[in-house]
């Protein structure tokens, strides 16, 4: 380990309530680069970049910046040396506006009054550097995420100068707007920051990476120069296995288009949020919706399940017409969803593991029919076997269980409800492995028992491998539709690159 | 049992200020017939309970949709004002209750609209009423003290069946049949499944909406018991001062019954305990003998000592600890 | 153009001119500075407490140990002051008192994870308790001090006078509006209405600024508790039941959101001037009960939440087409 570099840490050690999260981690990131962290869930990144921005106290182990041994107690000490961090979700305050935003804690004074005029050029001034046009004195809730994170950016930046860490960046932006930020990115790299970036998407890591550390289950794996790692091989030190097994491309079930469709939605669309579209869903089908952030896709599911209403179009099922417009009917007329936001709109954290499985069951049936305990245990024990939910205790609140689990858990509670379409709104998104690899099996399965599903994914290769139909959207549009032999990785990404308007 | 071991720190609460009131007072435990009625002081702390309990039982389900009632007390004041008012007119007690618990539903309800249709935070929601009610009962009584003599009516408050008082009996019965109520049918999981997580709740087709309107509706009319019972133990409603602070004894008996302000698990008979004990505190100290002027400071020092030791930071301290010496104790 | 997040002040404002002005129509006598001054004079304790009850509800916090603090500390000066202490002195230790309590209940707030709402219930209780214990009757005061104190005033035209407890109020106003606007405590004040978890990340230190905040109320309290003192000329352990309440409506009333983050100190003046022109109408009628006050402001209330969810509503609209033609 070189202490030259711009921040080292060896030996980090950092345990929860008895159980090691982080046991004996060494990091460097040298000045002028862009570090990838990458690692499953529960890996232990977040907890070893708490721990370098101050947000934690590690156990045992030192760091170094600029060769100077530092101990940072607080977000605002490490800040102080030169460590900024830009977090996923809580980022900046909506209510404040920009320039507040960009000098909350730091406001230029004259005469102990916090000079606004000159907090607002300055504001400006940074903000050009960035190409943000932002006006200063709006409230920040104004502008789009990407401008957020952007201005967050700006600010941590600004605040430490040494280091930045970017914790999921892209999560939530658009193709473009990554690329505008990996613009940004480039540009800091180029002033000789370093830059530790943690993400899910192995494609940006290609894009924008020059080196990559990987954690496993609290352990470092290895740090690595991106241009001598295979893809495959960076996949094999995330997993420890190789990926085979989990993207290997499966039957993906005949369509028999003389079957009439249960599940017609003929022009159906919302202003401002998806275009009409026409799609029908036969019993036995898996219908993948492929398409960037942002294109429409979880506006359709929405829109399907009746979460938000359709000013457009009509639905039916069986051929009879149907109002969906709210979440009962839907569900009343045997659809089931698990959203795309498990800690929000999914899991209900302090009930029981039993309790969120029998909840949908028993929302449909109503306050007055309570589903007796007897029923309830037999369920849940019949779930948590079925889908090896871990730990197989029925009792444990929900949100202790790892995001895998807590994602089968949800998938359970529409199961035991025999829904007839199953709405799933990336059900991959943010677990493990091998839970990933279980629910893939488990939608292929319930396609065989003959149910009909509509699977969102980010996850191309995943598409492929179950999907019977693919749907493309881009721009808000339904723009292509891919069968049998047609869906591929390739053919789905060029749909995808179909500006929505051609359609 | 498990329910029972549930229960465990709002019971050691009871016992403890219980027996501390014993001690200073000995005379507290003792119990007497008399006219075929019970009298002593621990009756009287059931008695006396009665408008906070009630108020409790509603306020524990609005809690735990994470919402909170500001306006139960003057809800009291005014349901209190028309009860006076009818039964002063010559009105019969069954159409006197049946006005005024309707008047408490609509209470309820108006708060609900609010709440659950309107997306307004509970606590600004039910400000309105809370401010607006009391002069709303001003109004109904024209700004005096009305009162009446009515034995039928006033039996609400000072009656007795089988020599146990009818507040007690009363509030008894509310807290059982709305207990039932929430855990024989399902409202009580959906209750806490919309105050942990009311968008996935509605995701899966719970009705909120409806839910949360149910509860404040509930603790409207729980506070029209309350205010009936008031008014017919006093023989008159004075708007000014009927019911005034309950809402707050009503929290705090949720909170100390170990309801969590943040929404979620409930439990009613918890919620009464919590009540118990803030009665007993007041009952105590006016049987110490201390002068009433310490009344507020010792309830506020008890509120503290209870409410820190529940409290989420103590409760994290406290769990580590245990883990310590569970596992030190594993490892001997 | 407005920017949305001023939109319920200029409403309060609105309210205020177009109400007076309906008064004015009815009461010429109403539309005078002497009528003025007394509006002012009158609500000037209220004025104050609203003052610290701003921050407070900005933080998205609430004190309802309000009400409770300024009887405790009329008291207080009142037996000081009759026991022979000079009032001058025995005001310095009755803010130094309410001070430290506001302060003690942001520390108990911060260390043991509680909501506001049930600590400063709790303050709530113990400081009326401790009114109660120094004095349970109403204690009447006079100094040639307090005399002169009184004697201050800014005469205003047609015999009007600008009262030092008017004074006061106004000065607790300015003090206010430049501490949310001019200071870093402001700002974090404002961050911490946003969001705690956001407002911490971004290094708002969280335990300096709930204890400054809530000394801040309490030392308002305080003053308030003085300027009461001084209008009444006695203490009384009893006084001021619920201004606490009447404090939180004027705040919203004046346009801040009681979730706090959003709101202007100046607002709460409007909010308090309007709670004083019902009153002031009331008096000026003479056939209508005073209790009308308390409906007015529970409409009043009722309209302005309505409106900030309106508002909320359509600017969350706006930013949904914006995203959707944007990105």
């Amino acid at each position: 380990m070189t202490h030259d570099a711009l921040l080292s840490a060896q030996g980090i050690d950092k345990s929860f309530f008895g159980v090691k999260v982080l046991d004996g981690v060494d990091f460097s990131l040298r000045g002028g680069e862009i570090h990838a962290l990458l690692g499953e869930n529960g890996a232990g990144k977040s907890t070893l970049v708490k721990i370098l921005t101050g947000a934690y106290r590690r156990d045992a182990g030192a760091m170094w910046l600029d060769g100077q041994e530092v101990e940072p107690r607080s977000v605002a000490e490490a800040q102080a040396l030169g460590i900024g961090t830009v977090y996923q979700e809580v980022n900046l305050l909506d209510n404040l506006t920009v320039a507040e935003n960009l000098y909350l804690g730091r406001q230029p004074r004259r005469m102990g009054m916090i000079d606004r005029r000159r907090m607002r050029g300055d504001a400006a001034t940074l903000l050009a550097r960035y190409g943000v046009g932002a006006d200063p004195d709006e409230t920040l809730a104004h502008y789009p995420v990407a401008v957020r994170q952007i201005i967050a950016i700006a600010r941590a930046v600004d605040l430490s100068g040494k280091v930045l860490f970017l914790d999921e960046p892209t999560a939530s932006l658009d193709a473009r707007e990554v690329q505008a930020l990996f613009t940004v990115l480039r540009q800091l790299r180029a002033q000789g920051l370093g830059i530790v970036i943690i993400t899910h998407f192995l494609d940006q890591v290609y894009q924008i990476a020059d080196r990559v550390t990987v954690l496993r289950n609290g352990r470092m794996v290895g740090s690595r120069a991106i241009a001598e790692l295979p893809r495959r091989d960076l996949v094999a030190m995330m997993l420890g296995r190789e990926l085979a097994e989990a993207t290997a491309h499966r039957g993906s079930g005949a369509t028999q288009p003389d079957t009439p469709a249960a599940f017609l939605f003929e022009g159906y669309g919302k202003r401002g949020s998806i275009a009409p579209f026409d799609l029908d869903i036969r019993p036995g089908e898996v219908v993948g919706i492929a398409g960037l952030l942002g294109s429409g896709r979880t506006e359709t599911a929405r829109l399907m399940f009746g979460i938000d209403r359709p000013d457009s179009g009509q639905a039916a099922v069986d051929g009879q017409p149907v109002t969906l417009h709210s979440p009962q009917d839907a569900i009343g007329h045997g659809f089931g969803m698990c959203p795309e936001e498990r800690k929000t709109d999914g899991i209900v954290g302090d009930l029981s593991v039993r309790q969120n499985i029998v909840l949908a069951l028993q929302a449909s049936r109503g306050w007055a029919r309570p589903i007796p305990r007897r029923e309830a245990d037999a369920l849940a024990e019949r779930y948590i076997k079925a889908l090896d939910i871990r730990p197989p205790d029925p009792n444990r609140p929900i949100k202790f269980l790892s995001g895998g689990n807590q994602q089968k858990a949800i998938l359970a509670r529409w199961l035991a409800t025999d829904p007839r379409l199953l709405i799933l709104d990336e059900p991959t998104r943010g677990i493990d492995i091998g839970a990933h690899a279980e629910i893939i099996n488990l939608i292929e399965k319930l396609r065989e028992d003959g149910m009909a599903l509509v699977v969102i994914s980010s996850e191309i290769e995943e598409l492929v491998a179950f999907s019977t139909r693919v749907i493309v959207l881009s721009d808000r549009h339904h723009v292509r539709e891919l069968r049998g032999a047609e869906i591929t990785a390739e053919a789905i990404v060029e749909a995808m690159a179909v500006p929505g308007d051609a359609a | 049992m498990t329910k029972l071991k549930q229960l465990r720190p709002q019971l050691l609460a009871l016992a403890v200020v219980l027996v501390l009131i014993g001690l200073i007072s000995p005379g507290f435990f003792s119990v007497t017939v008399q006219n075929g009625r019970l009298y002593g002081s621990l009756i009287d702390v059931g008695v006396r309970v009665a408008p906070v309990a009630l108020l409790a039982i509603g306020m524990t389900l609005v809690i735990a949709t994470k919402g909170i009632d500001l306006s139960v007390g003057a809800v009291m004041a005014i349901t209190g004002a028309v009860a006076a008012t009818l039964v002063a007119d010559g009105h019969s007690v069954p159409v006197v209750l049946a006005v005024s618990l309707a008047l408490g539903l609509v209470c309820g309800i108006w708060n609900g609209v609010l709440v659950a249709f309107l997306d307004i935070q509970p606590i600004i929601a039910t400000l309105i009423l809370m401010v607006a009610g009391r002069g709303i009962a001003q109004l109904i009584t024209g700004g005096v003290i009305l009162t009446f003599n009515d034995p039928a009516f006033s039996f609400i408050g000072s009656g007795a069946v089988l020599g146990i008082p009818m507040p007690i009996l009363i509030w008894l019965a509310m807290g059982l049949a709305v207990g039932l109520l929430v855990r024989r049918s399902a409202l009580g999981l959906l209750i806490e499944a919309v105050g942990i997580n009311r968008r996935a709740s509605m995701l899966v087709g719970v009705r909120a909406r409806f839910l949360i309107l149910a509860t404040y509706a509930i603790s409207g009319l729980c506070a029209a018991m309350a205010g009936m019972i008031v008014t017919a133990d006093i023989h008159g409603a004075d708007a000014n001062n009927a019911g005034l602070w309950l809402e707050l004894d009503a929290i705090l008996a949720v909170v100390i019954g170990g309801t969590s302000l943040a929404g979620g698990r409930f439990s009613i008979t918890a919620s009464l305990i919590g009540a118990l004990i803030i009665q007993a505190l007041n009952t105590g100290i006016l049987m110490s003998g201390w002068p009433p002027e310490f009344n507020l400071i010792v309830k506020a020092v008890v509120i503290v000592a209870i409410l820190t030791l529940q409290s989420p930071a103590v409760a994290d301290e406290l769990s580590v600890l245990r883990g310590m010496l569970r596992r030190k104790g594993a490892k001997s | 153009m407005i920017r949305a997040r001023y939109l319920p002040f200029v409403a309060t404002v609105l309210i205020f001119v177009v109400a007076y002005a309906l008064c004015a129509l009815q009461f010429p006598n109403m539309l005078s500075f002497r009528v003025l001054g007394n509006l002012l004079t009158d609500n000037a304790f209220l004025g104050i407490a609203a003052v610290g009850m701003t921050f407070v509800i900005l933080s998205g916090g609430i004190d309802l140990s309000m009400g409770s603090v300024i009887a405790f500390t009329s008291v207080f000066v009142a037996v000081l002051v009759r026991a022979g202490v000079h009032p001058a002195l025995a005001f310095a230790l009755a803010l130094a008192v309410s001070t430290s309590f506001g302060a003690l209940m942001g520390l108990t707030i911060h260390a043991l994870k509680m909501p506001a709402f049930v600590v400063t219930l709790a303050g709530m209780f113990l400081a009326r308790g401790a009114a109660f214990l120094i004095s349970t009757d109403s204690v009447p005061i006079s100094h040639d001090f307090l005399k002169q104190l009184k004697g201050i005033y800014i005469q205003l035209p047609d015999k009007g006078k600008l009262s030092f407890l008017a004074i006061l109020m106004l000065l607790a106003f300015a003090v206010g509006v430049i501490l949310a606007h001019r200071t870093r405590f402001g700002a974090n004040v404002y961050a911490l209405g946003g969001s705690e978890q956001s407002a911490e990340l971004m290094g708002v230190p969280l335990r300096k600024t709930m204890i400054q905040l809530y000394a801040f109320s309490g030392f308002m309290a305080g003053l308030a508790g003085l300027a009461y003192t001084l209008y009444t000329s006695a203490g009384y352990s009893l006084a001021t039941v619920g201004v606490e309440l009447d404090a939180i409506a004027a705040v919203v009333v004046g346009g801040t959101l009681l979730t706090g983050g959003s709101g202007l100190v100046l607002g709460t003046l409007f909010g308090v001037l309007i709670q004083g022109l019902i009153q002031t109408y009331i008096v000026f009628d003479g056939t209508l009960s005073s209790w009308w006050t308390k409906i007015v402001i529970g409409m009043l209330l009722f309209a302005f939440i309505v409106l900030q969810r309106l508002i909320l509503l359509v600017s969350e609209r706006r930013a949904a087409i914006r995203a959707s033609s944007g990105g």
